[in-house]
């Protein structure tokens, strides 16, 4: 006998299995967050990110000590594979430009802002949020430090969902640990889906 | 006459642009992102744009980190 809970299951993973989740920017929160959701099963991802991997990004960075040197939209597309060889990935090699960003995420059903610098976190959300107002977006802010992780909340503004710690310090004061970073990237990721449920359960 | 910033209650101010009300209430970071009534406003027209009265308004600011 099939029971409700598996029903359930059945149901949700269909849905996740056909949705499109786009990440910008592949460092401590894109490539934590990426593979989350593939883990959960997610269907469909769109990827941007313009850097290669170095060795110091591995104390956060989903990346390992072979694929230092490679594009990490390459080194990604390794690790993805290797957990879900059928995630369909859509990939762009390339730097972010203001006044185009929102052109790779017309299809997706939602995005998650996954970049560093605070300036051009800011001018990613604002332009999504004029360019593509029904579009939800994730984002994430204060993911420094090792302390207080308990201060982290969802913040929601109409279609934005923001991560945030608002007492946490920038990277110019205080250092990206990997607990820290895995917990507001998998929090990012956790958002999507429950942004891609929240109307459909 | 009021307005909400951010769920707290603050003054509402005739001809207040969203600058002068970011300087007002100590807001100095320097990126943030502002709705008035679930609208954003761009940081191009922070100084041109008035707050109405009774105005709910969001604003965050981002950190860098990622």
């Amino acid at each position: 006998m099939i029971s409700n809970k598996n029903k359930k299951y059945d149901y949700i993973k269909n849905i996740l299995s056909n949705s499109i989740v786009g990440i910008a920017g592949l460092g401590g929160l894109g490539s934590n967050a990426a593979i989350a959701l593939t883990r959960l099963g997610i269907g469909n991802l769109v990827l941007i990110d313009y850097d290669i991997v170095e060795k110091e990004n591995l104390n956060r960075q989903y990346y390992f000590l072979d694929q230092i040197g490679m594009n990490k939209i390459d080194a990604m597309k390794e690790n993805i594979k290797k957990i879900n060889p059928n995630v369909k990935l859509t990939l762009h090699k390339k730097r972010l430009k203001k006044g185009s960003i929102s052109t790779y995420f017309k299809k997706v059903d939602v995005i998650i802002e996954a970049l560093d610098d605070a300036r051009i976190k800011t001018e990613f959300i604002e332009e999504i949020l004029l360019k593509l107002p029904k579009k939800p977006i994730v984002a994430a802010s204060g993911v420094t430090g090792y302390e207080n992780p308990d201060r982290i909340k969802t913040k929601k503004l109409g279609k934005l969902y923001l991560v945030q710690d608002d007492l946490a310090l920038s990277t110019d004061e205080d250092m990206l640990y990997a607990p820290r970073v895995c917990i507001m990237a998998n929090w990012e990721a956790n958002l999507a889906v429950e942004v891609i449920l929240s109307d459909k359960i | 006459m009021s307005i909400e910033v951010n769920g707290r209650k603050t003054d509402w101010v005739e001809n207040e642009s969203v600058k002068k009300l970011l300087t007002r209430i100590k807001y100095t970071f320097p990126l943030v992102v502002v709705k008035i009534n679930d609208k954003l406003v761009l940081r191009k027209n922070f100084d041109k744009t008035i707050i109405p009265d009774k105005s709910k308004i969001d604003v965050i600011h981002m950190i860098s980190g990622g």
